[in-house]
């Protein structure tokens, strides 16, 4: 494999997704292509030497050479998301190193095979990598994505993933608000559950190739009712995502 | 010149007497990684198995084992996802334990740990002795959660965690090194955190620990 060296990547556009979450776009001196889902590991060096590192999923497809978006989440109390937010502007640099993740990646079989999304919150990241590939490269397989947020100012991408379904009739983009709805909202209003995913598995022609990523709950309760939708374990692959005091 | 990020400064120090490997960080969580969904093993179903190159192979019952000498161990952990978590409190089989049960063949120097679930991870023989390892049966008085690598885990923690097999059924005496699930996907053949060994290439620098192995 290649090797994985740290490069000093420069900030060449920051852009409010939600009031808690920001992409990052980075122009690398070493880019190479990455594949839809994996990440890139960022590295905060202090004054004193001391380091730290997060892993943060990429956003963007290998379509858009010579830079990456990151999209990253604010955390309480993030010693790394807290200095992204309020320590960097424009035209600065970043530690990075990657492309990383050999597992969590699409397409993993036939691209033209049906393509199931789940996530939670932030977790929306990779997956939209995926469907940002999908489209850019001209893949029109059948592709739901089932979006879980709590409150309406959380869907990252809003619009993006409101005007894809509006032009891909083989896209279909089911959102469910857990604790707030917008106004007028008639759709999901509740956590995953069996009759949602069956709805979701109902509106692809076959069994899809799932890959589920959100916080650890969702991620455990999706993947468990996919099994139960009769889906075998090796088609449903999962990335844990989310607040870990990161 | 050093790089450095203007502005930036840890935030939280670590408590005392405990040290963070490279680029790692401390969470008070027990954050929970898995490649797919978790399997759920009937406890009238469980088994563990010493296979490969031994000359008996060994195999419990899930009674059985509970039955076999426990052990208190309270490593710190290091995930290469970049968390550390001190002081964690498990109860459980040394490895030294199981090894007494089997007589391995001399060629045995590495092993293959294999997992309901399919999956697997690689090790040295050696990282396995001398109280280095041990099958985790409870995690904080409980017994060990499904999501957390229940009913029984490997636990290795002087190597990044994924080497510390969740939902562990075995362990398979091989000659030769071979990549498990995570390194057979870009992660490091040993995965010594001290060494910042997360990645396939980060093996590169240190041959030794990889004992000759190269993807």
């Amino acid at each position: 494999m290649s090797r994985l060296d740290w490069q000093r990547a420069t900030i060449t556009a920051i852009t409010p997704e939600t009031p808690r979450v920001k992409t990052f776009t980075l122009r690398l001196p070493q880019w190479t292509p990455h594949r839809a889902g994996q990440h890139y590991d960022l590295r905060l060096t202090a004054p004193d030497g001391y380091q730290t590192e997060r892993s943060y999923s990429i956003a963007s497809p290998p379509e858009q050479t010579g830079e990456i978006d990151l999209t990253v989440e604010l955390i309480d109390e993030g010693e790394v998301s807290g200095y992204l937010f309020d320590g960097v502007a424009v035209g600065e640099q970043l530690e990075v190193r990657g492309p990383i993740g050999g597992y969590f990646v699409w397409p993993a079989g036939p691209p033209e095979a049906p393509l199931l999304l789940v996530a939670g919150g932030s977790g929306v990241v990779p997956l939209m990598a995926m469907l940002r590939h999908r489209q850019r490269a001209g893949l029109r397989n059948p592709a739901v994505l089932l979006f879980s947020v709590r409150t309406p100012d959380e869907v990252i991408y809003q619009r993006e993933l409101e005007a894809l379904a509006l032009a891909d009739p083989a896209f279909t983009l089911l959102l469910t608000y857990t604790r707030q709805i917008p106004a007028g909202w008639a759709g999901y209003r509740r956590r995953l559950d069996t009759a949602m995913l069956a709805e979701a598995v109902g509106r692809l022609p076959g069994p899809p190739q799932c890959y589920v990523c959100g916080p650890t709950g969702l991620v455990e309760s999706a993947a468990t009712l996919l099994q139960a939708q009769g889906l075998p374990d090796e088609t449903i692959r999962t990335e844990r995502f989310g607040p870990t005091g990161s | 010149m050093p790089f450095v990020n203007k502005g930036f400064h840890a935030k939280r120090p670590t408590d005392g007497g405990h040290k963070l490997p490279p680029g790692q960080y401390e969470t008070q969580d027990f954050p929970v990684l898995t490649a797919g969904p978790t399997p759920r093993i009937p406890l009238v179903n469980w088994e563990f198995r010493l296979e490969g190159l031994v000359e008996n192979p060994a195999k419990w019952s899930w009674n059985e084992f509970n039955a076999l000498p426990q052990q208190s161990f309270n490593p710190d952990i290091h995930c290469v996802t970049k968390w550390s978590k001190f002081d964690t409190k498990w109860r459980g089989v040394s490895l030294d334990t199981l090894l007494e049960h089997v007589q391995l063949k001399p060629e045995a120097q590495f092993v293959m740990a294999f997992s309901y679930g399919g999956y697997t991870t690689n090790l040295p023989l050696a990282d396995l002795r001398n109280g280095q390892a041990f099958i985790g049966l409870e995690f904080e008085g409980k017994p060990l959660a499904a999501e957390h690598g229940g009913p029984a885990r490997l636990v290795v923690p002087h190597l990044y965690f994924w080497k510390s097999a969740k939902w562990v059924q075995g362990l398979r005496f091989m000659a030769q090194n071979e990549p498990g699930f995570w390194e057979e996907n870009g992660y490091s053949i040993y995965g010594d955190p001290w060494k910042e060994q997360r990645y396939g290439s980060d093996d590169d620098a240190d041959g030794a620990s990889t004992n000759s192995f190269r993807l």
